[in-house]
């Protein structure tokens, strides 16, 4: 570890990774930081993604593709099932990753552009100078190192403590932190092409349970409940077991994961002096899916050029790098994210009445592709009843 | 005081990121308070623990 680089990343998930590829892509010195003694392990993360936003940065590899899905089933309270996709999406949908060998690639990439990767190796404090954000304090291996930078990326996930030591507050409301837990489990009956989402607020409450196919016969089994409705007794992993009694008595369980995801609106402000905050520390993973890698590796990619620019003019002040800020927000990240913080905030508080009378009416509608505009607007057509409940939604959409 | 249940914590985050003191870390893959600036009572951190690795007992 050098004393000075031009660039610190925080966190080498799928943001950090990004964004220090693209800085040192740039021509800059870059050093990332992981505080875990591995990139991408233990995974937090149920691990799907669309094919298209995939490709926007890599091309998929067997490497660290898990499952090739076709097509994905909503489930409602009462067990009625409405599929999207197959026939009409052309085969295309997602991928189910393998997200330690795919965290692992994507570092990789990073530094083979030449930026410096160290692992095992936590940031605990921002050097403030003036108010100002110098660079961070690392611990690795015992030993402590102030490292200078004139930008530092936070790319620390969840967690989101850097951003917060620096001034910025990123906590996120109880009532908007998704607590999960998923099984991988093996040796069960089911559609090896079909992601499965099933919500009912009595079996996963403002929140929804999924099955991921990993294999054949394998999947990833989870549940997201709003922080608010965990508490003794009725936490995720108490829901998640409920539902694999009920629906998967014989299954074999070989790994246990849990994580919070957050799905309350974007940080309000995204930068500071000297300062980015890309993905999952950003508050910016999907308010309705909880889908974060895509984000974050775009608002990672972003910012390491933003910097690398700001760097290169000579001006990394608050002002020279809000054309990050402006640049995530008001393209199709931000759009989508503010759309769907709108169809989360009408739809999760329904009763298992009104979510069955919804599912209810899907099945009568030919939708083409998955988006969240379309479904929502035939929903709507189908449910007329909605746009007296939900007035606002129509004109977010 | 918040007790962790070390053989409980699955060291997921999920309470550090609703901690309204920012008084919980993840330190080398411990979960860790700072006795000084937790509030002791709000509870936000047992209640959202997937887990249930974080018990709240009498001092
Ligand atoms: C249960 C669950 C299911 C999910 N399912 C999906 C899904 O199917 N599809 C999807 O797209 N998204 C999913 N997500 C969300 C997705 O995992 C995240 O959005 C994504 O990982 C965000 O990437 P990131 O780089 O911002 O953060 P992360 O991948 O969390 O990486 C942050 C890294 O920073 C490190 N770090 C933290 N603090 C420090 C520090 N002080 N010093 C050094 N390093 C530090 C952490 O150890 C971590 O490795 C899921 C999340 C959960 C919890």
């Amino acid at each position: 570890m050098k004393e000075a680089y031009d660039i610190l990343v925080v966190g080498g998930g799928p943001g950090g990774a990004l964004a220090a590829k693209a800085a040192a892509e740039a021509g800059l010195s870059v050093l990332l930081v992981e505080k875990r003694p591995a990139i991408g392990a233990p995974v937090r993360c149920a691990e799907g993604i669309g094919k298209g936003a995939l490709a926007e940065f890599i091309e998929a590899d067997p490497k660290w593709v898990s499952t090739d899905i076709e097509r994905a089933v909503l489930v409602g309270p009462d067990g009625t099932r409405f599929t999207i996709g197959g026939e009409a999406t052309g085969g295309k949908v997602g991928y189910v990753l393998d997200r330690k060998m795919f965290d692992r690639e994507l570092v990789w990439r990073a530094a083979e552009a030449g930026a410096e990767i160290q692992v095992h190796a936590r940031a605990s404090a921002p050097i403030m100078i003036d108010g100002k954000l110098q660079g961070a304090v690392i611990h690795q291996h015992g030993k402590t190192y102030e490292v200078r930078a004139k930008v530092v990326i936070a790319a620390d996930g969840v967690e989101s403590k850097f951003a917060k030591w620096a001034g910025i507050d990123t906590t996120v409301p109880l009532w908007e932190l998704e607590t999960c837990a998923q099984y991988l489990v093996n040796d069960i009956d089911i559609d090896p092409k079909a992601n499965v989402f099933y919500v009912s607020n009595e079996a996963c409450p403002w929140g929804y349970i999924w099955i991921f196919p990993k294999g054949p016969r394998c999947a990833n089994i989870g549940i997201g409940i709003a922080g608010t409705k965990s508490g003794e007794g009725h936490r995720a992993k108490d829901y998640l077991d409920r539902f694999m009694a009920k629906e998967f008595p014989n299954a074999k369980i070989t790994e246990l994961m849990v994580g919070g995801v957050s799905v309350c609106r974007p940080l309000e402000c995204t930068v500071a002096d000297n300062l980015l905050i890309v993905g999952d520390a950003a508050r910016i993973s999907d308010p309705i899916t909880g889908g974060g890698i895509y984000n974050a590796m775009y608002t990672g990619d972003l910012a390491g050029k933003v910097a690398a620019t700001a760097i290169k003019n000579g001006d990394t002040s608050k002002k020279a790098l809000m054309v990050y800020d402006k640049t995530w927000r008001e393209g199709p990240v931000g759009k989508t994210l503010a759309r769907n913080y709108a169809v989360k905030e009408s739809f999760i508080k329904m009763d298992d009445k009104k979510l069955n009378s919804i599912v209810h009416s899907m099945s009568d509608l030919s939708i083409e592709d998955l988006s969240v505009k379309k479904l929502v607007l035939a929903i709507f057509k189908a449910n007329p009843w909605l746009a007296l409940e939900l007035p606002h939604l129509l004109k977010a959409l | 005081m918040i007790n962790i249940r070390r053989d409980v914590c699955g060291y997921c985050g999920a309470c550090v990121s609703v901690c309204p003191q920012g008084s919980l870390e993840l330190i080398d893959a411990y979960l860790t308070v700072d006795t000084e600036t937790c509030k002791d009572k709000c509870k936000i951190c047992s209640t959202v623990c997937p887990l249930g690795a974080i018990e709240w007992v009498e001092k």
